[in-house]
């Protein structure tokens, strides 16, 4: 019996369970709701079915259909799949258990096989070996992630959606531009090929110089986020959650994983440091916007531009000490995953409960959503990067490598971004305690929409407590062992 | 300069043209059209390179890569179509509305 359950193909049911489930509820709108909570807990199960594989024989690889790379497609997961993949099941079951009660029947019919495709086209990006698979599924993701944020029409966010679908067509050419530059020059797609093929030569520098700015563009760094407030804060609740919790990450981990296999062994010091200081500029700006907004939406939004920030601030830390800064990254996408979703999904609950999302006039919502500003201020305790959540383990390898390397810079900018951070949050939860000049009335908030935004944040403080168990998973297969620019 | 370079090259060059209108037309359709001649671009460069190897047979593998890249583009293109419309219907325009107060 265990080794039955062992010898399970866990990778391949995360993405085909999702795929059939998505197809499953368009055609049965009736089964929706509970198919796609029943498909977001399989795959809970499914991630800690491949993690229990690989605690015992490390790297994971399958060879889809019998063919083996370099002719056929292979499947691979190492402890920074497994950390991505395990971050998409986590919020992935919250968003299903939430959106059971928020859509109401005409967006539950499109919303849930949209939203179950989006989850296979994640999953299977996280467990890609070659980099032409990675630009189909980074597609499939834009393409549903597009879908999702026009769910509910209107003005607003049918403009965020094109305005998304520009930037996010414009960033995967420019990927796939790469890549074919890439393949012209090695003759291969795969990653481990590649990382042994090779050189700095011109072709490389142009194809590095294409798919960065491509997943530049797609990740939102500053100066290339000004598509993502707009469509982050017209989405639905859930779709915003999903957007800026998964949607950003995946283009973030194609570039991580091309720097770690591909590009940074070659020595790119120069494109690591502009990576670095659009990073800290990031940090800056988005923080500065999120104090200014007056709308919660908007404030969280920019908030997510804000800490997109701090993981590219890893990259030129990662010329001193690769796995400290890698580590701190990973950390801090997974931290981010869960503390962010958490919050637009409060901002769903008090829009529902107050049917505006007005910071100024949130009137007390202490008293009469307790659960909800719970997890606000629990997923700001991580956002704020305040012991002992995930949000500060990730922060503290993130400055410990900048301390220990000398970089004054970079310490300055991830304290201020702090600081700023949790201005921006006790701003939101000091209206919180308040009366509002103008009282209004109040819907109800089903309980399952307020505890998915609460274990959610509970979650987001877990991962800082269990930081000594999951970063030995990560190391799996040392995804960083190679990785970052030799000295 | 052979004739495979010389594909590669209008590649490239479409591949420019088409961001140069992405970036200076506001009109939603031009829009999409110039995503669709960069994509055509990067086609060109790929079904052009597969010659490298020298030899009378071609690399049959950016064939597979180019027909994966249209049933790409052609759904996102009808996605996009769809917006556009949705957009249009909304507004009144197919256009983008100005950047509010950034």
């Amino acid at each position: 019996m265990g080794d039955a359950l062992f010898n399970i193909p866990w990778a391949v049911i995360l993405i085909l369970l999702p795929l059939v489930g998505g197809m499953t509820c368009f055609l049965w709108p009736k089964v929706a709701k509970t198919l796609g909570l029943f498909t977001s807990s399989v795959i809970v199960l499914s991630v800690v079915g491949l993690a229990w594989k690989m605690i015992g024989n490390g790297i994971y690889r399958h060879a889809v259909g019998g063919w083996s790379s370099p002719l056929g497609i292979e499947l691979y997961a190492d402890g920074l799949s497994l950390l991505m993949l395990a971050m998409a099941a986590l919020v992935g079951l919250a968003i299903s258990l939430y959106s059971t009660a928020y859509f109401e029947q005409s967006l539950s019919l499109r919303f849930w096989p949209l939203w179950l495709f989006l989850l296979a086209a994640l999953n299977a990006l996280f467990l890609s070996a070659d980099i032409f698979n990675l630009y189909v599924t980074l597609e499939l993701i834009g393409l549903a992630a597009v879908a999702l944020t026009a769910l509910s029409g209107g003005r607003d966010a049918l403009s965020g959606a094109m305005r998304y679908l520009l930037a996010t067509l414009l960033g995967s050419l420019a990927y796939l531009f790469g890549v074919v530059l890439l393949y012209h020059g090695f003759g291969s797609v795969d990653i481990a090929i590649l990382a042994q093929r090779v050189e700095a030569t011109p072709i490389v520098w142009a194809a590095l110089g294409l798919m960065s700015a491509g997943l530049v563009l797609k990740t939102a760094l500053f100066p290339l986020h000004f598509w993502l407030p707009p469509a982050h804060a017209s989405a639905p609740a859930p779709v915003s959650a999903v957007l800026s919790a998964l949607v950003v990450k995946a283009s973030f981990y194609i570039l991580l994983r091309l720097w770690l296999d591909i590009f940074g062994p070659l020595g790119a010091e120069g494109v690591a440091d502009l990576l670095g200081l659009l990073g800290a500029a990031a940090v800056l700006w988005g923080s500065l916007q999120a104090l200014r907004q007056t709308r919660l939406k908007l404030l969280i939004a920019y908030s997510t531009v804000a800490q997109i920030g701090y993981l590219f601030l890893a990259f030129p830390l990662a010329v001193g000490d690769g796995v400290a800064a890698w580590s701190a990254a990973a950390y801090l996408a997974l931290s981010h995953a869960l503390a962010k979703a958490a919050m637009f999904l409060v901002a769903g609950n008090l829009l529902r409960f107050g049917g505006h999302d007005r910071i100024a006039d949130l009137d007390r919502v202490v008293e009469r959503l307790p659960i909800t500003v719970t997890a606000f201020a629990l997923a700001g305790v991580s956002i704020m990067g305040l012991p002992p959540s995930g949000g500060f383990i990730g922060k503290w390898l993130l400055l410990e490598a900048a301390l220990v390397q000398g970089r004054w810079d970079l310490v300055v900018v991830m304290m201020v971004g702090g600081l700023m951070a949790a201005g921006y949050i006790f701003k939101v939860l000091g209206y919180a305690f308040t009366q509002a000049d103008a009282p209004h009335e109040s819907r109800p908030v089903p309980l399952s929409m307020e505890w998915a935004a609460l274990l959610l944040a509970i979650a987001a403080i877990l991962v800082g407590l269990m930081a000594t168990e999951i970063l030995p998973l990560v190391g799996i297969g040392d995804p960083f062992g190679t990785g970052g620019v030799k000295p | 300069m052979n004739a495979a370079f010389l594909y590669a090259l209008v590649g490239v060059g479409l591949f420019c043209i088409g961001l140069y209108a992405l970036i200076v037309h506001a009109h939603l359709l031009r829009k999409i059209l110039a995503l669709n001649i960069m994509g055509s671009g990067v086609f060109l460069v790929l079904v052009a390179l597969a010659k490298r190897t020298g030899n009378a047979i071609p690399d049959p593998v950016p064939h597979a890569m180019v027909i994966t890249g249209i049933v790409v583009a052609v759904s996102a293109t009808a996605l996009a179509l769809f917006l556009m419309l949705k957009v249009a219907a909304e507004t009144g325009r197919a256009e983008l509305p100005e950047e509010r107060g950034e």
